[in-house]
This record gives structure tokens, sequence and C-alpha cells, in this order.
């Protein structure tokens, strides 16, 4: 798009219409498009179909909207709804707050600013499933490390992952303990792009640590908070492997959420169902997201 | 008076580092260490004999040298995914990026919905059955191009757009065909946002679990995540091992951060800032 702004000479201009057509191939999209469209955008439109039948995958009875009706009228599986609403806005809350106050912190002039950085990314890049095993010894009610030093200074643990009042945002904590580390990041580009001068002008009006971080950093750093909230919404939504391999979707459904019904249905033959599930997912990923998203940006123009 | 403000805050930043960060990833070592009685006692304490070597053998032998299969599954996996993203990506990002037209109207929302959709399960594996693909390695990465590529196609088209046009009108002139302008002047040019797509890719792709679950069931396809989560059931009271395990698969992403470590968090933001 920038390019197109510079002011081309005639016989350039010549060479470029020609070009584009030439060397610019539209087939260049069609292996690309080819397996996305097979693998990705056919099974999410025909699961729009699958979701209104009885399904075996070889055969398929039409019933109608009977997987949805179940779907909000089973109490297991609205709960599965509501755990999920809960799990993607705390995670995200979570992220935004941490990541802003990490951001802040990891900009400022700190010693042992590189470790920290690093040490805070770092589980960013590990494997979800082992984070997910190593937690659940570490929360064990009783023989875990967390609950055995919380004893050691007089303190009962609860019984994190095995309590039904804990067991989702526990690992929702988890989550933002490996998560917390790219919403830092994020806000550490967006920190650093903020022009001096902003903070120059705040001190010399005689403006305060907190005002400075109030008025000026977190006003400019919106768009790193945009991106944050709307990343980590949409991670918190379609959480999976985490939770599969802490809790299973228990103490009985307590900790379950959409993706793991999904998972659950499929595993015992219920086709159709998990499929509707699918659905259910993804119209609560767009609801959730894309106005979101056209609000927070919008804004962001407008300022 | 501020450096010393800076030196305080850092030294209790340090110290909150270790008991939320390290304090975990020790833990997974000390306990990969440990003999199976005293790594079942799950507490945070020096190994009283160290058991490295025979607790790594043991876990590679385990289920019939299952990790073994796994790892080389993965590395097929990782890098025959990655590759396809890299070519792929990369050819629709650059036309995207250089000839405007209705299919760039129609590639943005695309991208847009694969960033965002989650994949519709069973009626993938119901395609995969189709085709002849379902729990193959082949169709496992074919579904790992299909869910990355959108994320690809965002950082190529990006990066392509800080590429001067001069360049293909030089090489135009001097008669490149599309199939030599792109791979031979292009795609070399492209090299930084490269190694950022693999590097990003590859952690990704080779910490999926959710994916191959689905897709790839069946004791000769199974991946490390997969081995991980099957040897969680069976290694219950053998700790040990089980954290052998996760500190194997911690080593190459490990390695990958050691050393690629700016590209991850460019690749990461870059793609993220501009969504």
């Amino acid at each position: 798009m920038t390019s197109l702004a510079a002011s081309p000479a005639i016989g350039a201009d010549r060479v470029r219409r020609r070009a584009v057509r030439t060397v610019y191939p539209n087939w260049f999209y069609l292996p690309a498009a080819v397996i996305y469209a097979v693998l990705f955008l056919f099974p999410t439109v025909a699961s729009l179909f699958f979701s209104l039948t009885r399904w075996t995958l070889s055969e398929a009875t039409f019933i109608g909207l009977d997987n949805f009706r179940q779907f909000f009228r089973e109490p297991f599986l609205i709960q599965g709804l509501v755990n999920t609403l809960i799990y993607a806005v705390v995670t995200s809350g979570l992220k935004v707050v941490l990541g802003l106050l990490l951001g802040v912190l990891l900009t400022s002039e700190i010693i042992a600013r590189d470790y920290l950085r690093s040490v805070v990314f770092f589980p960013v890049l590990v494997s979800t499933v082992g984070v997910g095993i190593t937690f659940t010894v570490l929360m064990h009610p009783t023989g875990g490390l967390i609950n055995q030093s919380l004893a050691a200074i007089g303190i009962e643990g609860p019984g994190w992952l095995t309590d039904p009042r804990f067991a989702l945002l526990s690992v929702a904590l988890v989550d933002v303990w490996k998560g917390v580390g790219l919403a830092t990041v994020i806000y550490i580009a967006g920190i650093v792009s903020i022009p001096r001068d902003y903070y120059e002008a705040a001190l010399i009006d005689g403006a305060g640590a907190l005002q400075r971080f109030w008025n000026v950093t977190l006003p400019l750093a919106r768009p790193a908070t945009v991106t944050v909230v709307i990343l980590s919404l949409i991670g918190g939504l379609r959480s999976f492997d985490l939770i599969w391999s802490m809790t299973r979707g228990g103490p009985g459904f307590t900790s379950d959420v959409i993706a793991s019904v999904i998972y659950k249905q499929y595993q015992a033959g219920f086709y159709g169902l998990s499929t509707a599930g699918n659905v259910v997912l993804f119209v609560l990923v767009a609801l959730m997201v894309v106005p979101l998203s056209a609000v927070l940006n919008r804004r962001e123009v407008a300022r | 008076m501020r450096n010393r403000g800076g030196t305080l805050i850092g030294a209790a930043a340090i110290l909150g580092s270790i008991i939320i960060f390290i304090i975990p990833f020790a833990f997974i070592l000390i306990t990969a260490l440990k003999d199976k009685q005293q790594a079942s006692l799950r507490d945070f304490s020096w190994p009283t004999s160290f058991h490295f070597w025979s607790n790594l053998v043991e876990v590679v032998k385990a289920r019939d040298y299952m990790l073994i299969t796994a790892l080389v599954n993965s590395t097929i996996l990782t890098v025959a995914s990655v590759t396809l993203l890299v070519v792929l990506g990369a050819m629709v990002g650059f036309v995207m990026q250089r000839r405007p037209s209705v299919w760039t109207g129609v590639a943005n929302f695309l991208v847009l919905a694969g960033l965002i959709m989650p994949p519709a399960v069973v009626p993938t594996i119901w395609t995969l059955q189709g085709l002849g693909l379902f729990k193959t390695l082949h169709g496992m990465i074919l579904i790992e191009v299909a869910y990355g590529l959108a994320f690809s196609v965002l950082l190529f088209r990006a990066f392509v757009s800080t590429i001067p046009r001069e360049i293909d009108e030089a090489a135009i002139i001097d008669g490149a065909g599309p199939l030599d302008l792109f791979f031979r002047i292009i795609l070399p040019l492209l090299k930084p946002v490269i190694i950022t797509v693999i590097v990003v890719q590859s952690v990704a792709i080779f910490n999926d679990f959710t994916n191959p679950l689905y897709y790839l069931p069946g004791k000769q396809n199974v991946t490390v995540q997969l081995t991980l989560y099957n040897f969680q059931s069976m290694f219950d009271t053998s700790y040990n091992l089980l954290f052998m395990n996760i500190l194997i698969i911690t080593i190459p992403p490990l390695i990958v951060f050691l050393f690629f470590n700016r590209q991850i968090v460019v690749g990461m933001t870059a793609g993220a800032v501009k969504g």
C-alpha cells in the first residue's frame, strides 16, 4: 500500500501494470487455499449441518435443533458454557493486569532485567501438558509442594484441584503462569514504542511516577492492551489441553469447558452433539471477539 | 537514588521470579534425578542418590521404545509442516501484498477467520477419513499447515511490504518469470521473517497436544505430547520417570529459546500487535 504512493515514472508504470498480471500470479494462492479450504473451511461449514443431526460418521439423521436443546438443558453442559466464560475472563483479565505491571517493571531501570524477561517468557514455550502435569503434582492437596510450603508457615492450603470451588480457578492460575510472558512481551513492545518526550513533558509538569503511569503509559499502551485482551480471550475460550491434563474437567463437571465437553462427547460417540458443541464454541468466540475488537480498535482510531 | 531503587525492586523481582518461575522448573529437574521412592514423596529436596541415566533409559525403553517413535514422528511432523507453512505462506503473503484484487479481500477475511475460529473437530475427522488421511502423519501435517497458515500469511504479508517494488521491477526487466522472481529474489530477502515463522511455528507444532489427540490416534502415530499424556496414567506412581519425560520434551524448546529468543519475541509481538 505504501509503495503505491511513490511517484512512478511513465515507463515504470507500464512495466508495473504488465508485471502485476504476470509476475504476481493468482495461482500462488492455490496450494495454500486448497489445504485451507479442504481441511478448515469445509469442515467448518459442514459442522453447521452435522450439528443438526444424530451422526455416526457414516450415517447422519436429521434431528433439527435437538442437539442444541440438549446443550442448553443438561446442567453439566450449561456448566461447561459458564465455565468457559469464567475461564476466559479470569485468564485474560489477569494477563492484562499482570502483563502490564510486568511490562512496566521490565522496561524500567532495574538490575537483572534480561534475566527477568527471559524467565517470565520461557514458560510460553514449554509443553502445556508438561506444565499441567507438573502443577498437578505441585498442587496435590497434602503431598504437593504448594500446600507443604503453606503448611510450613501455618496456613492450611485448599485442595486446589480436588475442591470443586477451586478447580477451575486453579487451572486458570496455571494458565496465567504459563501465558503471562506473552502478554508481558507484547506490553514491553508497546511501552518501548512510546516516545520519551511524553514522559519528559509529564516530568516537567511535575507528574509523579503513578501519574505518569496512569496518564501516559496506560493510554499510550492501549494497542498492546487491545492485543492482549483479544489474544487471551480467544485462547481462553478455546482452552483445552491444560484443563484436560490437569483435571479432565473434574471433580464432577466443575472444571469442564466447552472444548472438554466436545472431546468427551466425541469419545462417547455422540458426534452430532460434539459438533453442536463446536458450533456453540465458535458462535461464542465470534460473539465475544468480533464486537470487542471492533469497539476497541474504533476507539483507538478516534483518539 | 534512582539506581538504589532499581536495585531494591530488582532484588525483590528476582526473589519473586525464583519462587514463582524457577522452583517449578527446578522441581522437574530434581524429581527426574531421584529414585522412585524419593520421587514419590513429591517434595522439594535434594536427591539422596542420582539416577539420571537409569531414569532416562527406563523412560526411553517404556512401551517398546515409544518415546523414540514419538520423537521421530514429532520431528517429521514439525519439519514437514513448517516447511510447507514457510513456502505456501510466503507465496500467499507475497501476492496478497503486491497485487491488490478481489482475492486480497477474500484472503484477508480468511486470515482473520483462521486466527480466531476454533476448528470443527468431528467434521474434520470425517473429512480426513473421506480422503484416507485420518490417523496418518500426512494428514496431520496438512492439518497443522491448514491451522497455521493464517499466522504465517500475516507475518509474511507485513514483511513483504518492507521490500521495495523496485527490486521486483529490476528482476522483471531482466526477464525473470514469477517463479524466478519469487524463489530466487523475494524468498532470500524474506530470511528474517522466515526464521521467525520457523521458530514460532516449530514450537507451536512440537508442543501441539490437542490436534494429534484428535487426528492422530493409535500407537504407531504417537507424538511426544501424546506420549507424555499416556505416561501420565502409566507412571502414576513413578514420578521420577514422568518428570524425566517432561524434562526430555522441555529441552527442544529450551534450545530454541536460547538461540532464537529475539526472533520468537519479535514474531509473537509483531504478529499480535498488527492483528
